[in-house]
Formats: C-alpha cells, structure tokens, sequence
C-alpha cells in the first residue's frame, strides 16, 4: 500500500531558483492495484517516484509506503520496495547470479534464501543461460531480466517503476509490461509513470495526471472518461493540461 | 550501521574492482613493472650514453701556438683527443655541435715560460653540453701535465723535491653506519615514491566507485536497496583504501627485490674491487614508515572519494582529482628541500610530515613526539575526510546531479 499526503519536493538552484518539482501530491494506491502517473517530461513523475522509494527527502508532505513512513523509517521503506527505472543499471562485471545475491544480501536475506530465490526467479524469467554470465555482455532483452529479478530477489510488497519500457524494443517493452500485471496478479502494490498513453489504457486501474508538479486530475479510466466526456485517453490529458495552464 | 552491510558492500566493491584491468593496472603493473623498468631502464640508458660519450675521441681546434713548438708537440703526442687546425669559426662549430672545444695559445707561450711569467690559455667549450665537457676535461688533463712536468723541473733546478709543494695527502673515510648513508641516500626519495603510490592507487577506484558508479547509472540501483549510505560509503571506502594500501606494498616488494639485486650486484663488485659501504636502509624505519602511510592512504581514499563524487563522470572526475596530485606532491618534493626539517609545528602539516619524518625513520632515528603527533594530527584528517565523503553521501544534489 502507498499512501502519500501533501508531497513537495522543492529544488533550490543557484540558476532557477527555487523550483517546486512535485507540489502537494496526494494519492492512494492499494495492494493488487496498478496506479500509473501520466504526465510530459520534467512533470515531476522520477523525483514523485524517487520520494517514494526514499532516494529523495520530501520538503513537505508525508508518506507511508507499505504501512512504514517515508522519513522515520526509510531503510525499512527500501526494504519492501522493488524499484525499476531506466536509470537504475546493472554492474556490468558482475554474473546475473553475482549481481542478484548482491542486493539479495543487502536485503538481509540468507544466502540459502537467496539461491532458492535465484532459481525460482531464474525459471519464471527463463534466465538460466545467461545467469553465470558476466552482464557487459549481455544483450538489452537480458538485461531487462536481470534487472527485473534483482527488484523481485526480496519479494517486495511494493513495486515502483519509473518509465520501464522508455528506449526499448517492442519485445522487451512486452516483457516488462507483462511483468507489470504479474505483479499485480501477485497482489503486489504498484506505481507506475509514463508518457505513453497507450501503455495507461493498457495497464492502470487508476491514473494520476501530473503537470509542472502538481497532480491536476485521478480516478480510474472510467471516471476520468465519464468526467472529461472523451474516450481517447490522449485527448483527456491534453484537455486537464491545457485547463490548467490557462488558469494559471 | 550495520557491520555486515558494510562487509558485503567491500566484496562486491572489491571483486568489482579485481575485474577491472584498468584497476589492476594502476595497483600492481605500474608499481611493479613500470616503475622499475622505467628507473632501471632510464638509469641503464644514461650509463651507456655516457659511456658512448665517453669512448668517442673529441675533437679540439688549437688556436696559436705557432712560435710555441714545446706545447704544440705535447698536444700532437697525447692520444686522448684529435687536433684540428685552426678555424675563424670554432665558436659556430662548437655551438653546433659539430667540434667539441677549443684551445687558444697565446704569442710566444714557451718563450713567456722559460721566462717565468705567468701566462693563460683560454678553452673554448659548448656549457651544458656532455661531449664538450669530456673533451675540456681531456684538454685540462694534457695541460696539467705538461704544467707539472714544468713544476718539477723548476723544482729540480732549485734543488727541490717535488713533495716539497705537497707535504701531506689527505683521505676520505665514511665512518657513518649503512642505514643512516641511506637515509640520507633514499630518504627523501622513498617517502616521496610512497606518497605518489599511495595517491595513485587510490586515485582510479575512488573514481570508478563513485563518479564511474554515477556515470553507469548502477548508484541509483545501489541506492534503492536498504543499506544505509553510511554503510555503502564505508564499504567503498575500504576497497579505496586496500587498493591504494596495495599499490604501495606492491612498490615495497619491488624495491625491495631491486635492492637486494643492486646489493649483490654490488657485493661482487666490492669483493674483488675498492671495497666500501652499500646505503642500507633501516628495517625498523621502514616498517614505521609503513604505519605511517596507512592514515595517508586513509586520508587520500577518503578526499578522492569526496572529490570524485562531485563529478558525473569519470572524465569529469578526472579533471577535479589530476590537479590534487601536484598538491600531493609538492610538500612531499619539498621535504627534500635543504635546510626543511622536522618540528613540531611541521609535524601537523599534512604529507609534509610524513614525508620528514620518514627521512629520519629510513636513516634509523625515531623521533618519538613529532612521531604521535604525525600519527595523530593525520588519523584526525582521515577520519575528518571520511566523515565529510559521508556527508557528501548524503547530499541529493550531489548524488543526482545531471
């Protein structure tokens, strides 16, 4: 379960100034529910993901992320999150086996647990023959995999992924988006962040729509439809983006 | 923070970095084959281009001379160099190289000394140049010969021995044991080479584990996992500092190896020779400055770490860290310095003082309080560039700068 209230992140640069780059999000996101936040580059969505997972100190605002709060207990917050993004890359001179005992083990967890854990995740992804194999040399496809058993090793409860399929194949944008509603089937907690608005339709139960930071609109694809009076998803963000930047 | 977190941060970091060949490289190749083969090699090709130099015949233009037939038949007779006849351009020649001297003789020499007035030749030598040097050093020998010779006979004709102009010799003996002739010998040198080393080895992996980490985009990935930063920091650290710990040791085997080479080598020599003293240098000082280096390296792991960590990448790393080497090096170049020796005030002063101290640890002498204080005052350091590359850890615009 995610539950976060009133989030802001505020940057402060000596060329910019102050920049609010997540302003008063509030959301719920519930076990076996896939929520997705919608918005353009530079909305906000990585650093409202990055507070989420602990990478990032909120300025403001609270969040409990699997009944453990953000600030108070942020190992214990890492402890139950599974976090994905293009951003987060594999050590490319270690094994796949290497590297997932490595973050296994940071987990806490037995090495015992840990090859049971290995072999279970390596026969669901079908990793086998790549597994004692040094990951620079590894192809995007198995890449992809390495890194989703690396976010599953602990069995986390919550699952965070920051643009997954962002500069991938159509194959391996399939893998991970397969993994996503696994996940979900599995009864896991997950937020999810796009652009793509066919990858929303797709996946989310619930859509949250981001702009400049702020979160302007949510609800399931029915309400924001029943809403906004459009089918096409593409054109119900680009009707709450333009409202609100004239408004402002 | 947890001490087994931090165990398994240092192997991962550690195999990490056994895998690199770059690491490996700058921890074992450079001390233990570069360096050596580069002195070795840079002293062995200075010997034989002196050598070369010294078996080439110079060529000397006599200038004058022609109503002094007593030094022109000296200078025709001796071998050591060959005479050329005399040139308006000697200057321009010597210059370029292409005549190595000149010797200028002037109007009625002979006559000036059967005189007994005092008269002056004048050579003419290219400054700063090997070969012309060996050719003056030739033409001086010839004419202190043919002076001598003159002396004695002036000598005989009063009646007079010639050791009456040099009633005693003198000699030289060393009286100094072998390690203090070394301390004085390598003292500055080996400190020296060790501050480099230990700089050095540290220098790459506090690059790729911190600025490289960031650059490949696996920091975040690291982030993501329950470690404390602290932990992480800690464990990255360690690797840091067992790479730069190694280096160093790495150039202690092969000096070592090298001076019991040279020691035999010129054990040989002696036996059958002159005889004379091998610089040694003292086991103790050297196991003391040992000790020394590990708060250095501790030091310089955790200020590189620091530093690199500010870059995104390891190019940009690169740029922040090259600069802090002349910093490095220069208090270690100026301990060589004459007249920089050790006090108390100095003993505070970062790799100054190790660099001082260590003169008189490889020379056998312990300065016991300059020795706590250099101990001390630099763990102080170290833990004081450990605490701020955690902080830095800690900072989000330093860790997610893009």
């Amino acid at each position: 379960m995610i539950d976060a209230r009133g989030l802001t992140k505020i940057f402060r640069d000596k060329k910019r100034g102050e920049f609010r780059a997540v302003d008063d999000v509030s959301f719920h996101v519930s076990p076996g529910q896939i929520y997705g936040l919608l918005g353009a580059n530079g909305a906000g969505k990585t650093t409202t993901l990055r507070l989420l997972a602990t990478l990032l100190t909120p300025t403001e605002g609270e969040a409990t992320v699997a009944g453990f709060d953000l600030r108070r207990e942020s190992e214990r917050v890492r402890g139950q999150v599974g976090f994905l993004a293009t951003s987060t890359a594999l050590y490319g001179r270690l094994t796949a086996r290497e590297l997932i005992t490595y973050f296994g083990r940071l987990h806490r967890m037995p090495d015992e647990l840990i090859a049971t854990r290995i072999e279970q995740l390596a026969n669901e992804l079908e990793m086998h023959e790549f597994l004692d194999r040094r990951i620079d040399k590894f192809s995007t496809g198995m890449k992809q995999k390495t890194s989703i058993a690396r976010t599953l090793i602990h069995d986390p409860s919550v699952m965070i992924f920051d643009e997954p399929t962002l500069g991938l194949d159509v194959m391996a944008a399939r893998t991970i988006v397969r993994f996503i509603r696994d996940c979900r089937a599995r009864g896991k907690t997950v937020l999810y962040s796009t652009h793509v608005m066919s990858e929303v339709e797709k996946l989310c139960d619930t859509v949250g729509i981001v702009h400049q930071g702020r979160l302007l609109d949510q609800g399931s694809l029915a309400e924001l439809r029943a809403r906004h009076g459009e089918q096409d998803m593409e054109e119900i963000f680009v009707r709450i983006v333009t409202a609100a930047e004239a408004h402002a | 923070m947890n001490l087994r977190t931090i165990f398994i941060v240092f192997l991962k970091e550690l195999r990490e970095t056994l895998r690199d060949r770059r690491s490996i490289i700058a921890m074992f190749v450079v001390p233990t084959v570069v360096i050596p083969a580069v002195t070795f090699g840079f002293a062995l090709t200075s010997v034989k281009l002196v050598k070369k130099a010294r078996q080439e015949i110079p060529t000397v233009m006599v200038l004058g001379g022609e109503d002094s037939p007593r030094i022109r038949a000296v200078l025709e007779k001796q071998k050591t160099f060959r005479v050329l006849p005399p040139g308006d351009d000697f200057a321009e020649q010597i210059s370029q190289k292409k005549l190595r001297a000149a010797l200028e003789i002037p109007p009625h020499f002979d006559a000036a000394l059967d005189r007994g007035e005092r008269v002056a030749v004048t050579i003419y030598s290219h400054d700063g140049e090997m070969r012309s040097s060996f050719a003056v050093e030739a033409v001086e020998r010839v004419l202190r010969s043919h002076r001598d010779n003159i002396v004695r006979q002036r000598l005989a004709e009063h009646g007079l021995a010639p050791e009456a102009l040099r009633p005693f010799d003198t000699k030289r003996e060393n009286v100094a044991p072998p390690e203090k002739v070394g301390g004085n010998v390598f003292g500055g040198f080996i400190p020296y080479l060790f501050i480099i080393l230990c700089f050095t080895g540290a220098m790459y992996p506090a690059i790729d584990l911190t600025a490289g980490e960031k650059e490949r985009g696996t920091l975040e990935t690291l982030l993501c996992s329950p470690a404390a930063r602290s932990e992480l920091v800690i464990g990255k650290f360690l690797v840091v500092l067992c790479a730069s710990l190694a280096t160093v040791s790495a150039a202690l085997v092969s000096m070592g190896g090298s001076a019991l080479i040279a020691g035999a080598s010129w054990m040989h020599l002696t036996a059958s020779a002159h005889g004379g003293t091998f610089p040694t240098v003292s086991v103790p000082g050297m196991i003391g400055v040992l000790v020394l280096v590990l708060p250095l390296a501790m030091f310089f792991s955790a200020l590189l770490m620091t530093i690199a960590l500010l870059a995104k990448s390891h190019k940009e790393a690169q740029t922040y860290v090259s600069p802090l080497m002349i910093l490095a090096v220069l208090p270690a170049a100026a301990a060589v310095l004459p007249g920089v020796e050790l006090t108390n005030t100095l003993a505070l002063v970062p790799i100054l003082n190790i660099a001082l101290v260590s003169k008189e640890l490889v020379a056998g002498s312990f300065p016991v309080v300059p020795l706590l204080l250099i101990f001390v005052s630099t763990c102080v350091y170290a833990a004081g560039a450990l605490a701020l590359a955690v902080r830095m850890f800690h900072r989000e615009n330093v860790l997610f700068r893009t």
